[in-house]
């Protein structure tokens, strides 16, 4: 039997979304993830379709343990912003939503470069309406500084594997790794579709675009641009660059410095963007040591940290939604008036945290555990030490500012019922693969022989957690918290986004100076020219007298006179 | 607005204060298993006693206050990038 491609059955769902409206489209959408899931669980094991074009085979679907489990992912994670957007009244959002899904389906199951290319530009220009859905001009901005950087890493991956092609003769999506760059035209384009994955894995400096623009997208958006985009590209890193050296360091500078700003950072859809990035360091340092443990711990991680993640962004996003505010400055107390949000929210940060018996415990421990295996003792306490931050800004300020702390007088309703469905299904996935791994582990690319449950590994995280919690409470105690302040922070952006167009402006500046001063010296010699040929061409001028004809028939008497007497000489 | 605001958990210091009471005995509990759990150590630092707990609340204290100086270099106004 034929199979559907997995994206198929979302980008002809986004149609029917389009040309529906009212519940008929809420069917519609509802019903999406479900098919697909289903459709995905009835594919066969060896699956695979592929479709000529030109002199290439293009592989749409590429059945294996990695992908499969990517894609039960997306459609997982779909399915859950998919609810909690229920309310909206909003076709852009629901069809760029859909196709969005899609597209990251789409690159998950591509078995090559082509395919993955095309989805991956897909992934850009599908989710960047749910960024310009917010409507303001902060947003439209945002929008379009990740729409420039998003195609920019297709780009870059699309001349990754044109040079990949030219050097090995195959498209395929396999295994890359990274080689030196003197080594000719392979060593080129490893480096150059590393790159584009970096930058959709928010690499320490090109992170940027992410906590530039997830903040910007509308409530409901953020929940699905957190899910996909990312993971994605974690998925490409996983397949294409395992055991790569490289990636360990940046994975352990992903998972460190965003956590300091997050702790000053004052939107919180912002320090969860950066929590975001800090929660990816982890899965990237897995996958560079490479080992079953470590792939394993990187791609369970991005299991849950979809979910967990997304109940982060869900219950924020209700916030915004019912106050219109997302400011830590002007939040508070809201645990009067939204206490099943607070609850929700209060799960996705114990399971971000890594308590025990919440989902982050038993996935993010193995690549710590890997770490140490492999004699890579300071990235050990490098993510030691971000594990302690992700409480503290994730686990401890995302609720407290948000739902008590100083009561703001905000007296919201409780979050609308398909939001408040989203969350307690997400908070029920937290929980279930926390309590109960062996699901989810079932499910890994490598067989697992790991126990997270030890005694002494629940007694060391609970010790680390309280104690973090200890220092929070020192620290608020004796007022030494740095407290929530209106303004921004620059960041690797700055380059970008004020030093480049500074840059720009002094080079337009000296352009103009230099114009000025060619244009206003050549037009002073044009001048004096135009003036000199005047005066010899000039109606006044000596060339353009007009002379009798007589004084032509003289001369023309004296030259044959002179002619005559010569010739008698 | 004339009636009385409803009372709330957090309303009451006595409440807050019980919080924290809480934590501080979790901690203590959590440091005192160590006598009864058998560790065995991937590293010679986890071996310590109460590493974890130590470490835990020194790296959350150097990441506010590193953060804190950070952010006199790094904060700007909100309308900075709108200039």
């Amino acid at each position: 039997m034929g199979s559907v491609a997995p994206f198929l059955i979302f980008f002809v769902a986004a149609a029917i979304a389009g040309l529906t409206r009212g519940w008929l489209r809420s069917i519609v959408l509802l019903a999406t993830p479900i098919v697909g899931a289903a459709n995905l669980y009835l594919m066969a094991p060896d699956a695979s379709l592929q479709v000529p074009l030109l002199e290439f085979t293009l592989e749409l679907i590429r059945i294996d343990r990695l992908s499969l489990l990517f894609g039960y992912l997306f459609h997982l994670a779909a399915f859950l912003a998919i609810v909690y957007a229920l309310h909206l009244r909003d076709r852009t959002q629901h069809v760029a939503s859909t196709l969005y899904a899609g597209s990251a389906l789409g690159a998950v199951f591509a078995g090559d470069l082509i395919t993955l290319f095309v989805f991956w530009e897909l992934l850009a220009l599908t989710s960047v309406f749910l960024i310009l859905a917010r409507g303001t001009r902060r947003a439209y901005r945002a929008a379009m500084r990740y729409l420039v950087i998003q195609v920019l890493s297709g780009v870059i991956l699309l001349a990754g594997a044109v040079i990949h092609f030219r050097a090995t003769g195959s498209i395929a999506f396999e295994f890359i790794g990274l080689k030196p760059l003197g080594s000719g035209l392979e060593g080129v384009a490893s480096w150059l579709i590393l790159l584009a994955i970096g930058i959709k894995c928010a690499f320490p400096f090109l992170h940027n675009w992410l906590t530039d623009a997830y903040p910007e997208a509308t409530p409901t958006g953020t929940v699905f641009l957190s899910a996909f985009t990312t993971k994605v590209a974690v998925y490409a890193l996983a397949r294409a660059y395992p055991g790569t050296e490289l990636l360990i360091y940046a994975g352990a500078t992903m998972a460190m410095f965003p956590i300091f700003f997050a702790v000053i950072e004052n939107d919180l859809r912002r320090v969860l963007a950066y929590s975001l990035i800090n929660q990816v360091g982890f899965m990237v340092c897995g996958i560079g040591i490479g080992t079953a443990l470590a792939l394993n711990g990187a791609v369970s991680h991005a299991f849950n940290d979809v979910v967990f993640k997304g109940l982060l962004f869900m219950s924020m996003g209700a916030v915004l939604y019912r106050t219109g505010r997302i400011n830590g400055s002007e939040l508070g107390g809201l645990y009067k008036t939204m206490p099943v949000t607070t609850a929700l929210c209060l799960v996705g940060a114990a399971s971000i945290s890594a308590f025990p018996l919440f989902s982050g415990f038993v996935s993010k421990s193995m690549v710590m555990v890997a770490a140490l295996d492999e004699g890579y003792p300071v990235i050990w306490l490098a993510l030691l030490f971000a594990s302690a931050g992700v409480f503290h800004h994730a686990g401890i300020k995302i609720p407290y500012f948000t739902f008590f702390a100083h009561d703001s007088g905000l007296r919201p309703k409780e979050a609308p019922p398909n939001m408040l469905l989203a969350m307690g299904l997400g908070a029920a996935i937290c929980i279930f693969n926390g309590a109960y791994p062996w699901v989810l582990y079932s499910m890994l690319p490598f067989a697992v022989d790991y126990q997270p449950y030890t005694d002494a590994h629940v007694m060391t995280q609970v010790q680390l957690l309280f104690f973090s919690a200890l220092a929070f409470v020192w620290l608020q105690l004796t007022g030494l918290y740095p407290p929530e302040l209106r303004g921004l922070n620059i960041d690797a952006e700055w380059s970008y986004r004020k030093a480049l167009p500074a840059v720009a402006r002094r080079i337009t500046a000296l352009a103009a100076g230099v114009r000025d001063v060619v244009l206003g010296r050549g037009y002073t010699a044009a001048r004096r020219l135009i003036a000199g040929l005047y005066r010899t061409h000039g109606p006044e001028g000596a060339m353009a007298r007009t002379r009798p004809s007589g004084y032509m028939a003289m001369w023309m008497t004296v030259l044959l006179s002179a002619f005559l007497l010569l010739s008698f000489i | 607005m004339t009636e009385t605001p409803k009372r709330h958990l957090f309303d009451d210091p006595k409440n807050i204060r019980r919080v924290r009471q809480v934590l501080y005995t979790l901690c203590a509990l959590s440091l005192g298993a160590e006598l009864f759990v058998e560790r065995h150590a991937d590293h010679p630092w986890e071996a310590l006693p109460g590493f974890y707990s130590l470490y835990g609340f020194v790296a959350c204290v150097i990441l506010v206050l590193v953060a804190k100086e950070l952010r006199k270099v790094l904060r700007r106004g909100e309308d900075y990038y709108d200039g």
